[in-house]
């Protein structure tokens, strides 16, 4: 039966005496292995050498702080409905008196937890923070560990340090002069 | 000077060459990976020890912590045999090889060489042919179908090519005229025309000859007993620990013996081009006795053996890279049909050109 006239009539020949002899094929392809052998190798050896990560990647969350070191989170809650994966929990709690240099709005997340073993680390959360307070971080990656509780992270793993030199801008380190700016801007505060 | 007994440095070339095989087989492991991952666009182990030269180290540390397992059923006195026998077989056939010329101390001459017998070539192949009941004991022994099933593969394929690789050997033999390796050898340094090698008589010879080493070392395209797609692990299927460390362990010393023997054979063994020239160039130019000259010639032939031999190892990790495995079909077709009959032609080819005096 025939359904289409696309099909070709192969003729089947007779093999030559150089294909029966299979030497020269041999050579054809011991000088194809030979060409890989020279080629550059495709292999990143890992801890030595590491492959850069794109400028958009979406790594390791960071809870920011503002230009005063006050934590910019208010616990509205909106990454948490945001979030496709229910990663995120956190318990929102009224600021005191005398905790305005700490918190920046008047509600602030007593617990906020990421368990990084559910988070698909989509972004989501990062859009939908009116606050800008979550970043995903473009060059840190949630590293592995042999527990599985130790991957829910509390707000000690995830809230950025208070000191300008271990702060980071989206996760990239200040430099020193960025960070020198953001330390008087805090004093002048 | 001490008076060693008699016999008493050949066991201590005996010993070298044993310690050497073993070496040169272990970094055989290694070199197999690098040569397998370069090929591939790899790098290969590169963790233990400088760009991984400890890795073998680390492999022998691996297998002989591994449990040692002995299959339920198994001939247990049969299943510790079988590597111990394929290992010996191995290591025993590179005692005749003469891995140097002579070196001269005093009045006391030194064969590089285990031993020095008129029927080196003989020896050689008995060996190797005693090697495949390690292999056919292992398997055996396994109480596995997929394990006899390899040691019966192993067995007829070295017995078939065993035919082919002696008949190309005739032909050598016929020109040589001696069975002993070491006057195969000197035959082929004839002072000034370091070209009369072997492989220049007999290419034909050499072509089956290597086809065949590379069926009697169980390497691929040949690597039919330890089929991993059909037969599991072949005859080793059941070893572990150590065990499957010999076997591994004793097709590169065969590789290496295999090696050196088509070296002696066909390349000129301890032979290397313009000998004669540098040997009187240091004599003449540069004012050295006679026999120390000597020795700087046969310590450096010694070296180029080895790099024959190594450039052999490379290709055989080369070809095991490169090609597919054959079916078992065509396996004995090629073996019963082609290098036989080329056995024989050429055969009767070398006979004819001795006969009318071209070789």
């Amino acid at each position: 039966m025939q359904l289409t006239n696309r099909a070709k009539v192969l003729e089947k020949k007779p093999m030559t005496l150089a294909e029966r002899a299979y030497l020269p094929a041999i050579f054809q392809g011991l000088s194809i292995t030979m060409r890989h052998f020279f080629m550059k190798k495709a292999t990143v050896r890992y801890p030595e050498e590491v492959r850069p990560f794109s400028g958009f990647f979406r790594g390791l969350h960071v809870l920011k702080r503002d230009e005063q070191g006050r934590e910019r989170c208010t616990a509205c809650g909106l990454c948490a409905v945001a979030c496709p994966a229910e990663a995120i929990t956190m318990v929102a709690g009224e600021r005191k008196k005398g905790e305005e240099g700490l918190y920046r709005e008047e509600k602030y997340a007593i617990s906020y937890e990421i368990n990084m073993l559910r988070c698909i680390f989509c972004g989501l959360c990062e859009e939908a923070c009116p606050k800008a307070a979550i970043y995903l971080q473009p060059d840190k990656m949630a590293p592995p560990r042999y527990e599985r509780d130790e991957f829910v992270y509390g707000k000690d793993r995830l809230v950025e340090s208070v000191s300008p030199d271990e702060r980071s801008v989206k996760g990239i380190q200040l430099t020193s002069e960025q960070a020198d700016k953001l330390r008087s801007r805090i004093v002048q505060a | 000077m001490i008076e060693l007994p008699a016999l008493g440095w050949q066991s201590i070339v005996i010993f070298v060459v044993f310690a050497l095989s073993l070496l040169i087989a272990t970094y055989c492991t290694y070199a197999e990976r690098v040569i397998a991952a370069f090929l591939q666009d790899r790098v290969g182990p590169d963790r233990a020890g400088p760009y991984g030269l400890l890795q073998p180290l680390a492999d022998a540390v691996k297998m002989f912590t591994k449990e040692e397992f002995f299959p339920g059923g198994a001939n247990k006195v049969l299943f510790v045999v079988g590597p111990c026998l394929a290992m010996i077989t191995a290591l025993m056939s590179s005692a005749v090889i003469p891995f140097g010329n002579t070196m001269s101390f005093g009045n006391n001459l030194f064969f590089l060489q285990g031993i020095e017998v008129n029927i080196g070539m003989l020896w050689i192949f008995g060996v190797v042919s005693l090697g495949v009941y390690g292999v056919m004991i292992g398997g055996w022994a396994s109480n596995n179908k997929f394990s006899l099933l390899g040691a019966v593969r192993a067995a007829s394929q070295n017995i078939s090519y065993e035919l082919a690789m002696g008949m190309s050997l005739i032909a050598v033999l016929m020109i040589s005229g001696t069975l002993s390796l070491r006057e195969i050898t000197l035959q082929q340094s004839v002072a000034g025309e370091w070209q009369v090698w072997n492989i220049v008589k007999q290419p034909l010879g050499f072509i089956i000859f290597l086809v065949c080493a590379f069926a009697e070392t169980n390497r691929t395209p040949f690597d039919l007993p330890e089929c991993e797609t059909e037969l599991v692990g072949g005859y080793h299927t059941e070893y572990s620990s150590m065990k499957l460390g010999l076997y591994l362990f004793s097709e590169y010393v065969n590789i290496f013996v295999v090696s050196a023997v088509m070296s002696v054979l066909y390349f000129g063994g301890f032979n290397f081009p313009f000998q004669y020239e540098l040997r009187d160039w240091f004599i003449n130019s540069q004012g050295w006795e006679l026999a120390s000259a000597q020795n700087l010639i046969t310590l450096l032939g010694t070296v180029g053996l080895f790099l024959k031999i190594f450039a052999f190892i490379f290709f055989f990790m080369w070809i095991r890279w490169t090609l597919p495995r054959f079916r078992y079909d065509q396996l004995m077709r090629l073996g019963w049909t082609i290098l036989i009959p080329l056995a024989v032609f050429n055969i009767v080819l070398t006979g004819a050109l001795i006969l009318f005096g071209v070789i």
